[in-house]
């Protein structure tokens, strides 16, 4: 079957977009295709192994298990939209530091997962942020430089909330 | 080499990460091409039977598909993958054909290749394509392999691809005259790289200029090339093999695979870029498989502990083919039994079995893992027979830093032979203890408290590296005064970029911002040899000196005729050549000087140090907690102490997967029961989360200018023996001997049952 | 794994969606948070023509809490249950169970109606709905109708849902005070779908001993199910350590689980007596 490709509009990154897409296109290839944000990576596509994480509507989702049609007139943030272009932000600042990254595969997941926990909970403890990220898989760092990297951004995101 | 700067044993931070962390990485699946095709793989579901047709009629029908690919495309004769590592002409015939023709062999052999205008419908298609085969008993283990009752290859007669034979002394007299001896056997079951990027390639063909181009190369382009070359029929200067991001390699990834060869084909036929990505299911089916050995071995000893020898033999299951590296884990796992311990009579086989399984081929110490887990469980079994500490039996047999460099055992049929370069074990070993506090903790041995029984283990470790022949490098100096280096060496997420800039700014005495580093890809350089065996900072870093040597006297020639002085009345520093009276030119005025080098060595580095583990059983269900882990590791030199402690903390999680989780479990027609990430466990952030490393640098290796050592394989090599070891002592009381790996909850209750079984016997 | 093709529709009221699956007659499946759903697409297990989103109708993700117990609109996320403040004392072993599901990413999105039409045997929110008695409100082409969750799941991966059926709430009896609970689970790694999980609340009689004592297992079953025989060891008598290990053993002997690669047949029924151990001692504590 081939059916009708659909519209929808949502907000990528502070930015309108419009995509006219076959309604079995996920997010996550919506985003790296269609609108070539790239940074989001595929380790699975079947909602395990974190790397395709984005943010919408302020909470983190695994974009291979949503369609790009149930994005329509939500907010999307990308690891793209959690960068700038003159300097690191406090959270990547803190992973380079740390060395909390090697193949960087991971890292996108990583970071917008560490700043969704973050921005809602600051003062989180090093057991929380190992329970949040325990659904990021990494093959690389084992996990512990990235936990004392998000432990370290901590002190950026209570500065901005308080 | 001066030391104006010292960036080399700095914890420079990495350049790589400007990129990975903001989401502009360009891994293989991030490029795209106009007017490309997408590519699938048919893969067999069959273990093993006789392809009786592939009917692609259907499939090639499908709106959006452009071509079905299969063995008749490629010709009467389809070109196989030659073994890269220890070659022998007699296992030429066990080769991997590129795709499946006469047989299958294992689930996941590739069948055919789609090629459509989206991944989507080139999935669709694979659904459409009608193949029959006619099955053939599955060879679905070590057993069924050696009852040679189904054969893999009827024309050999039998499922033994090659026995190796490792003879040092003389093993049977050794074992007639020992006081004391004991037999054991270990297994440990199969897992492997899972690398977090699925694999890719993006190729394109120009016919005009004859020139294909493949993007999605890694770990050893220019071998890889060599190969293509030679199958597809094309010289190999018109092939371009470029290395991008690659999300690591762990030794699986970057060797050949028969996509390497159908997707290059698939583009020149075609006429239009081809890009193919793996999804994971095909990833865990198809990237080589690892481990799955089991052992039969011997030790004997004089009462006091002193090893007298080592015999027995070895039996891995290879898979269905020997792959570009598959020989390397089974030459290991006897070569270097021994370890870092001196056992005067070894006699030892190593027998490679196939299998109606994914091909095997190395993966991050590769028959290390399993070898130290065989010989660190035997030591504690010894140990506890002869009444001995099992730190004291350790530091007993210990080679000894007089006994360097010190010669191992050679392996038939392979002529080379190699030898320890320098180490002191005993100080590695001295120093884990100290940093484990191993007195405090013995005293917990065996406790129950808290409802949780604990115990503790060392063990001691080699990892060998710095594969030869050679690396090669080449300098550029840019019109903006910085220095382009590029190197045969691969980049998988080790920290090339950072590190070997480090080497390159310190041997040419300027900032480190202004070295660029280029990597992998075949059209860098004439010649590379990529990253393996943990040989990049040893052999590339070596070539760095050498070349950034010439450079050097390059500069200093050119400058002191342009000052009208004498090369040696030249220095260079900072952004700038300078000469006498006040004479200087910046280096952007030199643009276009160049350097190329090489380093070639024939001698391996051996890096080597202890790990000790502290764990906390719940026996009624199985589960064991890491309370402590500590990774002491003498690596000669370091480079950067921030990316060689997270080599060493990623290996030992990967090597607590393998140890605890991960299994490639098969049934017995040959079907992988743990396909996804739902049944493959990997280590998550809440499973290990202490790990503790300490790096060394007290024996440097004589045998390069650097005096570094291969260091990115030890953090995995000893944890499969720790841990077995630690679960034994902490239920010591009930007599738990694991023998195998993983140890999983339900497997260790198993044991636990079986043990308490056998005491309430004995009590009767 | 690119998803198999299907059309897609996303109806603003129930019956509409209602009307969607209807017409396909069985070719058409309800997606909320796709949780479950999207893998089984992705593996290419199922291959609906249609998708019938629920995203758009309102007023399915409400929690009301009420003198008729805990009410759960159907699209109530796990994140929802985290975030609900009263829920802890309203229902706490609810709270204590969900706080098990999977992960962070996915509890932003997964939600109750999604996990009991999906009833994984291992899952959660089905072994508290069965622990519990809790009802099911369900609605189709025929109408309305209110199930137990003990004869709504009906194997592994089935339930009583028709084609043209939709749950819309989930009904949780009222919680009293005072009640004695607790909730063990043992997977793997952490968010892993439990090898088995046990779910146990009584209440006390006026001699303090256990009143109408529920004991819910999942993981060890082709669906969760309540051990009556493990109920009985614990029913009108003092919970002390001499009736929890009887009443553990009981439910050993009451389970019929099965081998599978994580783990044998034996180990699980050895788990689940342990884990009803361990929650009836921390009930009683």
């Amino acid at each position: 079957m081939k059916p009708a490709p659909l519209s929808s509009q949502f907000e990528v990154n502070g930015k309108p977009v419009k995509v006219t897409l076959s309604p079995r296109t996920t997010l996550a290839d919506c985003l790296r295709h269609e609108l070539r944000l790239t940074g989001t990576h595929i380790g699975c596509e079947h909602g395990v192994c974190g790397a395709c994480t984005v943010i919408v509507n302020g909470e983190a989702v695994r974009s291979c298990l949503m369609l790009a049609v149930q994005a329509e007139g939500a907010k999307v943030t990308t690891v793209e939209g959690l960068s700038r272009d003159d300097d690191l932000t406090p959270l990547q600042a803190a992973f380079r530091k740390h060395g909390a990254l090697q193949c960087g595969f991971c890292t996108p997941g990583m970071i917008t997962t560490a700043h969704a926990l973050l921005s809602e909970e600051p003062d989180c403890d090093a057991a929380r942020v190992r329970e949040v990220l325990s659904g990021n898989l990494c093959r690389c760092t084992g996990y512990i430089p990235i936990v004392e990297a998000v432990l370290e951004a901590r002190a950026a995101y209570r500065k901005s909330k308080g | 080499m001066r030391t104006v700067n010292s960036f080399i044993g700095s914890p420079v931070q990495r350049v790589e990460d400007l990129r990975f962390l903001r989401g502009r990485g360009q891994y293989i699946d991030d490029l795209v091409r106009p007017n490309q095709l997408n590519a699938a793989i048919l893969r067999s579901s069959v273990a093993h039977g006789r392809i009786r047709s592939i009917d692609t009629k259907a499939a090639s029908a499908i709106p959006g598909v452009q071509r079905v690919i299969t063995a008749k495309d490629i010709g009467p004769k389809v070109p196989t993958i030659v073994i890269r590592l220890q070659p022998l002409p007699q296992l030429e015939p066990f080769q991997q054909p590129v795709i499946a023709h006469d047989k299958v062999r294992y689930v996941g052999e590739p069948l055919a290749v789609v090629l459509a205008e989206s991944f989507a419908i080139a999935e669709d298609a694979l659904e459409h394509i009608a193949v029959d085969i006619e099955p053939l008993p599955a060879v679905a283990d070590r057993a069924a392999s050696a009852s040679n009752k189904s054969l893999l290859f009827e024309a050999h007669g039998t499922n033994l691809a090659i026995t190796y034979d490792v003879v040092l002394g003389n093993a049977d007299q050794a074992f007639k005259d020992a006081p004391y001896t004991r037999r054991e056997k270990f297994r440990v079951d199969r897992h492997a790289a899972v690398p977090m990027e699925p694999r890719g390639l993006l190729a394109e063909w120009d016919a005009a200029k004859g020139k294909l181009t493949v993007n999605g190369a890694a770990k050893v382009a220019f071998f890889n090339r060599r190969i293509l070359a030679g199958q597809i029929g094309l010289p190999e200067d018109s092939i371009d093999m470029i290395e991008n991001d690659v999300g690591g390699g762990f030794g699986a990834r970057g060797e050949f695979y028969p996509e390497d060869f159908l997707i290059p084909f698939a583009a020149r036929l075609v006429g239009r870029p081809v890009k193919w990505t793996e999804d994971r299911r095909e990833n865990l089916l198809s990237l080589q498989h690892a481990r799955d050995a089991e052992c039969d071995i011997e030790i004997a000893c004089k009462a006091d502990g002193t090893i007298l020898g080592l015999r027995g033999h070895t039996v891995t299951d290879m898979g269905a083919y020997v792959r570009t590296n598959g020989l390397v884990g089974p030459r290991n796992m006897v070569q270097f039994m021994n370890g870092p311990y001196h056992i005067p009579n070894i006699k030892l086989q190593s027998h490679l079995q196939f299998s109606n399984k994914t091909p095997s081929g190395t993966y991050r110490g590769p028959g290390r893992y399993e070898t130290d887990f065989f010989r660190e469980r035997l030591f504690d079994l010894v140990a506890r027979d002869l009444n001995l500490d099992r730190v004291e039996f350790r530091r007993r047999n210990l080679i000894a830093k007089e006994q360097m460099p010190y010669h191992c055992p050679s392996i038939a049929p392979y002529p080379q032979v190699t030898e320890y370069d320098s180490g002191d074990y005993a100080s590695a070993f001295a120093r884990c203890l100290k940093e484990f506090d191993w007195a405090k903790k013995a005293e917990l041995q065996g406790k129950l408290i808290d409802g949780r029984y604990h115990g503790i283990a060392v063990g001691c470790f080699i990892e060998g590296g710095a594969a030869g022949p050679k690396e090669t490098a080449k300098f550029v100096i840019e019109a903006d005064g910085s220095f382009t280096l590029s190197v045969g060496s691969s980049a998988i997420g080790q920290g090339l970029e950072t590190v070997f800039a480090q080497i390159a700014a310190d041997a040419l005495e300027v900032p480190l911002d202004k070295v660029r580093v280029f990597h992998g890809s075949t059209n860098l350089l004439r010649e590379g040899f990529g990253s393996y065996h943990s040989r990049a900072v040893v052999m590339g870093g070596s070539a760095i000196l050498s070349t950034a040597e010439t450079l050097r006297a390059e500069m200093r020639k050119t400058a002191a005729q342009r000052f009208g002085c004498a090369a040696s009345d030249v220095t260079i520093a900072e952004d700038r050549v300078t000469g006498p009276a006040g004479k200087s030119m910046k280096f952007a005025e030199l643009a276009g000087l160049s350097a190329d080098g090489e380093f070639a060595n024939h001698h391996h580095t051996y890096a080597y140090g202890t790990h000790a583990g502290h764990v906390a059983v719940d026996a009624r269900t199985g589960h064991v907690e890491l309370v402590d882990y500590v990774a002491v590791e003498d690596v000669g030199r370091i480079m950067n102490p921030l990316t060689l402690k997270g080599q060493v903390i990623g290996a030992v999680v990967q090597g607590l997967g393998g140890t605890f989780l991960e299994n490639f479990v098969y049934d017995e027609n040959g079907q992988l029961l743990a396909g996804s990430f739902a049944d493959y466990l990997l280590p998550t952030a809440s499973d290990f989360p202490v790990i503790r490393s300490f790096l060394m640098e007290e024996q440097p290796s004589p045998i390069n200018p650097l005096g570094a050592k291969g260091a990115g394989e030890g953090g995995i090599i000893p944890v499969g023996g720790v841990i077995a070891n630690a679960v034994a002592s902490a239920l010591s009381s009930l007599d738990v001997q694991p023998r195998g790996l993983p140890l999983s909850p339900s497997r260790l209750w198993d044991l636990i049952q079986a043990a308490r079984q056998h005491a309430s016997r004995a009590a009767e | 794994m690119k998803l198999p093709s299907f059309e897609y529709a996303a109806p603003t009221t129930i019956a509409e969606a209602v009307a969607l699956l209807a017409e396909r007659g069985g070719e058409a499946k309800a997606i909320a948070g796709g949780q479950s759903l999207m893998p089984i697409l992705a593996f290419r297990l199922a291959a609906p023509t249609l998708l019938v989103d629920l995203r758009k109708i309102p007023g399915l993700d409400k929690i009301t809490i009420g003198k008729d117990g805990v009410r759960l609109g159907a699209k109530t996320r796990w994140r929802d249950i985290q975030d609900d403040a009263r829920l802890k004392t309203a229902h706490p072993l609810l709270v204590a169970a969900i706080s098990h599901v999977a992960h962070y990413q996915i509890r932003n999105r997964g939600t109750v109606g999604g996990s009991l039409a999906h009833a994984d045997p291992a899952a959660e929110m089905p072994g508290i709905a069965v622990t519990c008695d809790a009802e099911i409100t369900i609605v189709g082409k025929s109408g309305t109708r209110s199930q137990p969750a003990a004869k709504f799941l009906t194997g592994a991966l089935s339930t009583s849902l028709k084609p043209d059926e939709l749950i819309t709430e989930v009904r949780l009896p009222p919680w009293p005070q005072g009640r004695r609970w607790g909730f063990e689970e043992f997977a793997r790694r952490r968010g892993d779908f439990a090898m088995a999980g046990v779910a146990v609340f009584y209440d006390h009689d006026e001699h303090g001993r256990a009143k109408d004592p529920h004991i819910g297992v999942i993981g060890a079953a082709s669906h969760a199910r309540r051990i009556p025989a493990a109920e009985a060891a614990l029913n009108g008598r003092a919970v002390d350590e001499t009736t929890i290990l009887a009443a553990a053993e009981a439910a050993a002997a009451g389970v019929d689980p099965s081998d599978d690669i994580h783990a044998s047949a034996a180990y699980r029924r050895a788990l689940v007596a342990t884990l009803v151990e361990r929650a009836l001692k921390r009930a009683a504590a």
